[in-house]
């Protein structure tokens, strides 16, 4: 169990109020309050089409915010303050803050053409400008940290879903970010295969590492989660200690999800 | 890897009891056999008689076969094909970016020039940039509406033979490959572009390095149809005299009146240069194929001699083994 490494009067690392999001009339996100504070791992909950996916992508600026404010380490997503005035970012700069929030998807997006160590390389060799043997050597070790030292040279196609779902941890973690993204990482794979990639993610939260994971494994999130968020069409329902949240909710909507899930 | 098993490597050893003494007999394919012996007689009675037909005048095929004028022609085939599909691939790239790109002026351009460019006669487009000089006696670049001029040169001086044919096949064909590109853009899932982008890939680097890349397996093959095709639309330039292979070939049978065995030379010449294009391109796609499936590719030589293998070598099999796992 991490406990949080919060030093009194920091920024929480993720920071919502008011976060909201449509795709034209529909409203995906209706308010999003919500504060991940730094070193701890925040798992949100909820039934398909919540926006648990869309929220979390308005984090890394995949999706534009089109209300409320969002921010990370205490910069507002998409945009920049200069002169008392905010002014949306440039392809450039959101680009570079990207590179400090990591991000793991449920199909992996693996890139096929590459081997699992090119995989893990190409973003510190071709964005922040690592030489390549420097790289290689770090993407060894963060390989071997996922468990899959012998399989450097093997292309995604020749790997199970559990180890390309390392692979890409691996990958998220190679850009040295200050926050990870999980957007269920493990609802793709069979299910003598997830254990795998939770260890790997109970141990970067034990490193100490801000985690928001979109998950239904309702055990890993009441052993390694701080924070349990149940969200129901486009708000938050419950939030709180998992151990509460998840074991004994208040609300009924999440007492009907969980008796569903579980 | 393709490796020749032995029966007791393979005979099913699941069952975990007595798969030792099994032997494993494979498919036979008697009817091919049958299949190729027939096809091989009627091909071979087929060339006897284009061998012994003589209107065919094989002396006049073999006296221009390798004549300095079919030669001549050959060079302005071969480097008008090939930098009017580099001039094509490379702008069509470019358009099919535009044409995918969220802003409309980009947009709007692409889409203009697709339509004007496919949408018109090539045989058009080459006389057009032929003749340019009797539209515009001057090529000028400044501004519009202006006295203001940077550059300014006649175009008969500019638009040589050479390059109004150049011009007229390479804008041709980006129209096309455009389209080409374009599908092959697509065709690569979205989520790439994304997990690039969630690295701090900027749009650019994450086209060039993860989304082209994986396009290509989907562009190389119809670009290899446009190469074959270029190769004899480049003979549509004799309308502007520039000297390719075809028209050569029909200024020679304009003189000696032997239609047929000049053509027999074209077609030569022609199937021997797609048979020579066909190396380039598999080895492009087992270059972009890398990665796509479990199995390596097994070229179809390889798998023939396999084949073969596995008649000589009887009661064993090919098994194609999965990498890795
Ligand atoms: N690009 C889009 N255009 C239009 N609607 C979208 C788009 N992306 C998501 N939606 C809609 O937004 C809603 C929320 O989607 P989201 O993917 O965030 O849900 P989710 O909670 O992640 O669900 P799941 O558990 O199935 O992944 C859904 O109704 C979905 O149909
Ligand atoms: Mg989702």
């Amino acid at each position: 169990m991490s406990a949080p490494t919060e030093q009194a009067g920091s920024v929480p690392m993720v920071h919502a109020k008011g976060v909201r999001k449509h795709y034209g009339r529909l409203e995906v996100l209706r308010g999003i309050d919500l504060t991940v504070r730094r070193g701890s791992v925040c798992c949100l909950l909820g039934p398909s089409g919540s926006g648990k996916s869309t929220f979390l992508r308005c984090i890394n600026h995949l999706e534009r915010v089109d209300g409320g404010r969002l921010t990370v380490d205490g910069e507002l997503v998409g945009y920049r303050r200069h002169g008392g005035k905010l002014h949306e970012l440039r392809e450039r700069e959101v680009a570079e803050r990207r590179r400090d929030i990591g991000m793991v998807f449920q199909r992996f997006n693996l890139f096929p053409h590459m081997t699992a160590l090119e995989n893990v390389i190409e973003a510190p060799v071709r964005v922040a400008g690592v030489a390549r043997a420097h790289a290689r050597e770090e993407a060894r070790q963060l390989l071997e940290r996922v468990g899959l030292a012998d399989r450097a040279g093997h292309y995604p196609s020749q790997l199970s879903g559990g180890q390309q779902q390392r692979v890409a941890i691996a990958r998220a973690l190679a850009m040295k970010p200050k926050l990870m993204l999980f957007d269920e990482p493990t609802s793709a794979l069979d299910p003598e295969l997830v254990g795998d990639v939770l260890d790997v993610m109970r141990q970067l939260a034990d490193d100490g590492m801000t985690m928001v994971v979109v998950t239904h494994e309702i055990g890993f999130a009441r052993e390694v989660g701080d924070t349990a968020v149940f969200m129901d069409e486009g708000v938050i329902v419950e939030a709180g200690d998992p151990r509460q949240v998840l074991v004994d909710p208040e609300q009924e909507r999440t007492r009907a999800f969980l008796s569903k899930v579980l | 890897m393709v490796e020749l098993k032995t029966p007791r490597d393979t005979a099913a050893p699941a069952h975990g009891h007595a798969a030792d003494d099994l032997v494993v007999v494979p498919v036979r394919h008697h009817g091919r056999w049958v299949a190729a012996a027939a096809a091989f007689t009627a091909l071979a009675g087929l060339l006897g008689s284009l061998a012994r037909n003589d209107n065919l005048r094989w002396d006049i095929v073999g006296e221009y076969l390798f004549a300095d004028l079919v030669f001549d022609g050959l060079f302005t085939t071969l480097w008008l094909t090939a930098a009017a599909m580099v001039l094509g691939l490379a702008l069509g790239t470019l358009i099919a970016v535009m044409r995918l790109s969220p802003s409309p002026v980009l947009h709007g351009l692409a889409t203009l020039f697709v339509w004007i460019f496919r949408g018109t006669p090539l045989l058009v487009q080459i006389i057009f940039w032929g003749y340019a000089a009797a539209l515009y006696k001057y090529v000028m670049i400044g501004i519009p509406f202006t006295d203001i001029t940077f550059f300014r040169a006649e175009t008969n001086s500019l638009l040589t033979p050479a390059v109004a044919a150049l011009l007229a096949l390479g804008l041709n064909e980006a129209a096309y490959a455009s389209e080409i590109v374009r599908a092959g853009i697509q065709s690569v899932d979205t989520g790439q572009a994304e997990a690039a982008h969630s690295l701090g890939m900027r749009p650019a680097l994450t086209m060039r390095r993860i989304v082209l890349p994986q396009a290509m397996r989907v562009i190389i093959p119809p670009m290899g149809n446009e190469t074959i095709n270029m190769l004899k639309m480049t003979a549509l330039v004799s309308v502007i005299s520039a000297h390719d292979l075809m028209s050569n070939i029909q200024d020679v049978y304009a003189q000696n009146y032997q239609v047929i065995p000049m053509l027999v030379v074209a077609s030569l010449w022609y199937l021997a240069l797609v048979t020579l294009l066909g190396i380039p391109q598999a080895w492009l796609e087992r270059r972009y194929g890398r990665g796509t499936s479990r199995a390596q590719h097994v070229s179809p030589l390889r798998r023939l001699l396999g084949g073969v293998a596995r008649t000589t070598r009887r009661g064993s099999r090919v098994m194609n083994k999965e990498a890795g796992r």
